[in-house]
């Protein structure tokens, strides 16, 4: 291992003309792609690449919640795991739930709490599954964003999506959405997740330490983030929802000839295994 | 999609669908005069009434609706229908068609039987009865049953149920569609596969006009062409 303490006083996380390790201004984000609508026996699904993160977004529900005790007669239990695959990080993670991965699960999961409509659903639990399969500091946004967009392809009601972004201090500069060696060597980072359409604030975190002005600057800078997030995920919806139907629209043509050589029956993988 | 002019914009929950005037309907709520679209759907407004028709999700059962359950557990007086929705659907042995001896439930129904059944009551915690003292209530043998998301089930029976009509018109099988998107089939080996292939286009192009026409198309097309594997 390299002597930490020391990379610390040597690196230079940010440059003078307000350049960052990876060219960023300090209200840049990382390139973000993000797909609705990607597991086929999921309720509702979401694949997001966020700089170097990879993160899977899956949700059933609403379904009966087990074990029973846990249902609540008045209103859904939204229930998230969030985890990270061994082979996310550079050193193997030793799989299952360990007291970081329990901690993310619930705060994501009451960040979802206050959007879903869960008093439509009594007795029911939504489960939220997050798997990360490659990890580059953020995952806990990148999959909040993504599950956001699994529950609206779920067809959970809810009041909005949910958009995130974290911010932090680096070499003294705050800044948005940091990456792993800004977030390992800088000093604070600071994950927030928002209501986009009313700027509430669902999920609020911080590692390190920001002076009341820097976190003012951190959140404005998080919240104008998750605003551009937000299209994404509209834009991400909107797509899963047209290009299948334009994709079917174009394989169907008017009837060009009487005899078709490949018959007139669809590919057998149109109607996907459901068919069998 | 806005040229092709066969769809109608996608709201996404959050979306503002209408303002004061307007009532909140199915998929909306309303939060300060405003209102907004709950689900992932199609706004669709209709005497001041703005409702979003969700494009997914799952079955809820209501009152009165025709559903198609398979057995999956028997007490002694009732037998435990799963009918696609977050709630087990208990149906209680003085609402089968039959006259059933108390502890006698197994003669009539076994665990993995297939029936067509009603809705008979859902309280405010979402208790769910079924009953099968309906007309068109009954077991179902044979055929093969499908399953379609609950939402795209209207499209399946179409107006005043022309859709399904067509295909039965068309492929000569007998169809029961149930509102938490089952479908029962029976019919012989070529046109239930002709019936479900267009069912599936029906479910694939649910937002698309002239689904009707299309249909029509795919089965005459297929019923022409070799035999469906």
């Amino acid at each position: 291992m390299e002597d930490i303490e020391h990379i610390e006083k040597e690196m230079k996380l940010i440059d003078g003309d307000g350049r960052r390790l990876d060219g960023r201004k300090f209200n840049d984000l990382r390139p973000i792609r993000l797909e609705a609508g990607v597991l086929r026996r999921a309720d509702g699904s979401a694949y997001m690449e966020w700089g170097g993160n990879k993160v899977l977004a899956a949700v059933y529900g609403p379904r009966e919640a087990h074990p029973r005790h846990l249902q609540n007669p008045a209103r859904a239990l939204v229930q998230c795991r969030y985890n990270m695959a061994p082979f996310s990080v550079s050193d193997r993670k030793r799989p299952g739930p360990d007291r970081r991965s329990v901690e993310i699960s619930k705060v994501i999961s009451e960040a979802f709490s206050s959007v879903v409509f869960a008093e439509q659903f009594p007795r029911t639990s939504v489960d939220i599954f997050i798997e990360v399969l490659q990890a580059d500091a953020g995952t806990r946004c990148a999959g909040l964003s993504a599950a956001s967009v699994a529950l609206a392809d779920a067809g959970v009601p809810m009041r909005d999506l949910v958009a995130s972004c974290a911010s932090g201090k680096i070499g003294g500069v705050v800044c948005v959405d940091l990456n792993k060696d800004e977030d390992n060597f800088g000093d604070a980072d600071c994950p927030m997740a928002v209501v986009p359409r009313t700027g509430e604030i669902v999920l609020l975190q911080m590692d390190g330490h920001l002076t009341s002005d820097e976190f003012e600057k951190a959140m404005d800078l998080s919240i104008d983030a998750a605003r551009r997030i937000y299209d994404m995920q509209r834009d991400a919806l909107r797509r899963r929802y047209s290009v299948s139907l334009e994709d079917i629209l174009k394989e169907s043509p008017p009837l060009p000839s009487p005899v078709e050589p490949e018959g007139p029956m669809p590919p057998e993988d149109e109607f996907g295994p459901e068919g069998i | 999609m806005q040229g092709s002019g066969s769809l109608r914009p996608i709201v996404i929950p959050g979306e503002a669908v209408g303002g004061p005037g307007l009532k909140p309907g199915p998929g909306t709520y309303s939060e300060g005069g405003q209102l907004f679209a709950a689900q992932l759907g199609i706004r669709n407004e209709h005497d001041g009434l703005v409702s979003v028709i969700p494009l997914s999700g799952r079955y809820l059962p209501q009152r009165g609706d025709a559903v198609i359950g398979e057995v999956i557990d028997q007490g002694p007086s009732h037998w435990l229908v799963d009918i696609n929705s977050p709630y087990p659907a208990p149906l209680h042995a003085t609402e089968s068609p039959w006259r059933v001896e108390f502890g006698d439930t197994a003669r009539y129904l076994k665990v993995g039987d297939v029936i067509m059944c009603h809705v008979l009551s859902v309280d405010e915690i979402k208790r769910v009865q079924l009953t099968m003292q309906e007309r068109e209530a009954r077991k179902l043998n044979g055929g093969i049953l499908m399953e379609v998301s609950p939402t795209k089930v209207p499209r399946v029976i179409g107006k005043q149920g022309s859709m399904v009509s067509l295909i039965k018109d068309l492929t000569r099988c007998q169809i029961y569609v149930g509102q938490n998107g089952r479908i029962w089939l029976d019919g012989d080996d070529r046109s239930t596969a002709l019936a479900s292939m267009a069912i599936r286009l029906i479910e694939e192009r649910a937002q698309a006009v002239g689904l009707t026409e299309a249909v029509r198309e795919l089965i005459e097309r297929a019923a022409k062409g070799p035999r469906p594997s």
